[in-house]
């Protein structure tokens, strides 16, 4: 019923641009927080992520259509982009640096345009396979024609060749971040209100029930092919920051690599909710930079992640929060504060006890012959005697006990958090009508 | 004289070698309640189907309003003012109930495919969505995704929807199968109050559901229509009688 009244008072916008302004200023001050190079540069592969997810989740969220070949609008507006960037660098005409996105973004609206005709004929399996066989289809071309793609090399390009813009040239890390920061920001805005607009709310419609909408007036194929194009434009938008950012484009940009590395994203963060994807983006990418620091197992425990979530969470970290909406509405979060810091701490133990075995069990493979100390977590230990596997196959032991016996609990503050303790008076009341 | 709002001209319809609907031809007066029934396989939801643009005819022509329709795709048909309901609920289920009947207002609102509007700012649009809701009875259940919805309460969106872009011709496939009795006489109510002043074609099951509703009746054997006229007669008709329902049957209703 609150959305009525939205409806009523125009507050809609008002509190789409609060909200707007919010995240600006929170990535705005980013850099402050993190500013090390490292940081900078994490964060801005982050944003370029965030981009590309969220134009994915308009397919798969949105529109109900899996895609396994999503890297083609992203690599595609990316070589545009790049072209663009070298023609501007070299005659000089007066367009400056941020607007490259805008061309690489009609690069990918228009390859989505294309292909679309006629891969969205059809939505499920068959969109599926479509989308699969252009992207290999894409990827050899993309080895084929290296007059546009560069062959193995790929093309490379000048970020600070196009004209200055406001005095800023984009030599520096930073002022990267704030371009791309800028177009994260814009696309991800531009994205929400798409989800607004009757075609947004139209490819929901044929996402639940593509043949109802037929019955309604709508052709469900054109529905898809409009999700499509703007999904292909957002992706090109993303390719277009990765080659400013990265000032390289190479073939791996339209891989199948690069097109499961958004689902995986977008699927970890949650298909169902708008802000998903971000989250899958930034945990992906924090994964993949920070994690790939500190040990070479990370991919492992990424798929470890990715099964978790596909097998006890399928609507992603997302759901996670969404979840907790109920709860919020009863106001008695401060209920569930303890068990889910146990849960947490039973986590740290059975995780700790888990990494410790895997990370002992890599080691004692791929270390050098008669080399059997490694450090793990501060400390030097020796594999070659009981005591360390015997401590980590404990602490996983252990681990895998108390969550087992913590689940019910957490699963009885969780409901008693929801309903606000009405069940059990329902309950009780229940019981007097049987007395 | 106006054209019919619906004519159909030896239609006909097989599926490899069967065929389903042999050469019907049936006139259906703007304005009127029609109803059509037949015993089961007799080739009902077939004939919706083709009528609805789900099918094409293997030859015959289907009329609206004078206008050939046969073998277009259902959305044309659509925006040409004929708007059906399904046997079997065919909704949006993950979309909210006021959201399922939006989306059946949109194309009769011209909104097409717009991107460059939102939906929060077109007043009108949602006002009609909350109307109808009033209408189907379902206000309460507003902001509710309509896959957790009743039984009941998901047949009357099946008629939100159909209803919702304000077609000429409503054509209802079974709205109460499936019903308790007081649900179908709610339902009646509800489709008498909808589709007033429209022209309704229903195939139905319940003999009081139609000899209460319908100004017609064509009983439909085999893919063949053999009798279509008022009520009163059909009932009295000796081949109905033999080919479908039973004196018993017909004296009950």
């Amino acid at each position: 019923m609150t959305d009525i009244k939205y409806l009523k008072s125009g507050g809609h916008w008002r509190r789409w641009f609060i909200g707007l302004a919010v995240v600006a200023v929170v990535v705005a001050l980013l850099p402050l927080l993190f500013g090390s190079p490292f940081a900078v540069a994490v964060m801005t592969q982050m944003g370029i992520a965030i981009v590309f997810a969220l134009s994915y989740n308009m397919l798969l969220g949105q529109g109900g259509m899996l895609s396994f070949g999503h890297a083609v609008y992203f690599g595609f507006g990316g070589y545009f982009a790049i072209h663009v960037m070298n023609y501007l660098s070299d005659s000089g005409v007066p367009i400056p640096l941020p607007f490259l996105p805008v061309f690489g973004g009609l690069a990918g609206l228009l390859l989505g345009l294309c292909l679309g005709s006629f891969s969205t004929r059809r939505a499920g399996t068959v969109f599926a396979m479509i989308s699969l066989g252009l992207g290999e289809l894409m990827f050899s071309a993309g080895n084929i024609f290296s007059r546009f793609f560069g062959g193995e090399e790929g093309i490379s390009g000048d970020r600070t060749g196009p004209v200055e813009f406001f005095g800023f040239n984009f030599a520096r890390e930073i002022q990267v971040y704030y371009l791309v920061a800028f177009w994260v920001l814009a696309a991800g805005f531009l994205i929400y209100l798409y989800t607004r607009t009757p075609v947004g709310r139209l490819s929901n419609a044929v996402r639940d029930n593509e043949e109802r909408l037929e019955f309604i007036g709508y052709s469900q194929r054109n529905i898809r092919l409009i999700t499509l194009a703007g999904s292909g434009l957002f992706a090109g938008i993303a390719g277009s920051l990765t080659a400013i950012a990265y000032e390289i484009l190479t073939v791996e940009a339209l891989s199948g690599h690069t097109s499961g590395n958004v689902l995986v994203m977008t699927f970890l963060g949650g298909v169902g909710v708008f802000f998903g994807p971000i989250i899958g983006a930034i945990v992906l990418n924090l994964l993949s930079t920070v994690l790939s620091t500190l040990t070479t197992l990370w991919l492992l425990y990424l798929g470890i992640l990715f099964l978790f979530i596909v097998l006890f969470l399928p609507g992603g970290i997302a759901s996670l929060i969404m979840m907790h909406r109920p709860v919020l509405a009863t106001g008695r979060l401060k209920s569930l504060l303890v068990p889910y810091l146990m849960a947490a701490l039973y986590g740290v133990i059975l995780l700790s006890g888990l990494i410790g075995l895997l990370e002992m069990a890599h080691f004692a493979k791929f270390a050098a012959v008669g080399n059997t100390t490694m450090e793990f977590l501060g400390w030097v230990l020796d594999i070659e005697t009981v005591l360390p596997w015997a401590l980590f196959g404990g602490l996983a032991v252990a681990g895998v006990v108390l969550i087992k016996k913590h689940i019910p609990v957490v699963a009885a503050a969780y409901h008693d958090a929801v309903t606000g303790g009405i069940a059990q008076d329902a309950k009780g009341k229940v019981g007097e009508a049987e007395a | 004289m106006s054209a019919a709002a619906i004519k159909l001209v030896e239609l006909n319809k097989g599926f490899g070698q069967t065929p389903i609907i042999r050469g019907v031809n049936l006139e259906i007066a703007k304005g009127e309640r029609h109803a059509i029934i037949g015993p089961n396989g007799a080739g009902k939801s077939t004939l919706f189907h083709l009528i609805s643009g789900r099918y094409t005819p293997t030859s015959g022509e289907i009329l609206l309003n004078g206008e050939r329709i046969e073998g277009k795709p259902p959305y044309e048909i659509f925006r040409r003012g004929l708007s059906r309901s399904f046997q079997i609920t065919n909704i949006f289920p993950r979309l909210s109930v006021f959201e399922n009947v939006r989306c059946g207002l949109m194309w009769t609102m011209g909104y097409g495919y717009a991107f460059w509007k939102v939906v929060e700012a077109e007043k009108t649009l949602n006002d009609k969505a909350d109307e109808i809701l009033e209408r189907i009875g379902l206000t309460g259940r507003r902001d509710t995704p309509a896959g957790v919805l009743t039984y009941a309460e998901q047949r009357a969106l099946e008629i939100g929807i159909t209803i919702a872009g304000d077609a000429e011709v409503i054509i209802l496939d079974e709205p109460t199968a499936g019903m308790s009795a007081s649900e179908t006489s709610e339902m009646v109510k509800l489709i008498r109050n909808v589709t007033e002043g429209k022209t309704l074609v229903m195939v139905e099951h319940d003999m009081g559901v139609v000899f209460d509703l319908a100004d017609k009746i064509s009983v439909l054997v085999y893919g063949r229509v053999i009798a279509s006229d008022a009520p009163a007669r059909i009932r009295e008709n000796a081949d109905v009688q033999e080919a479908y329902l039973g004196t018993e049957y017909l004296a009950d209703a």
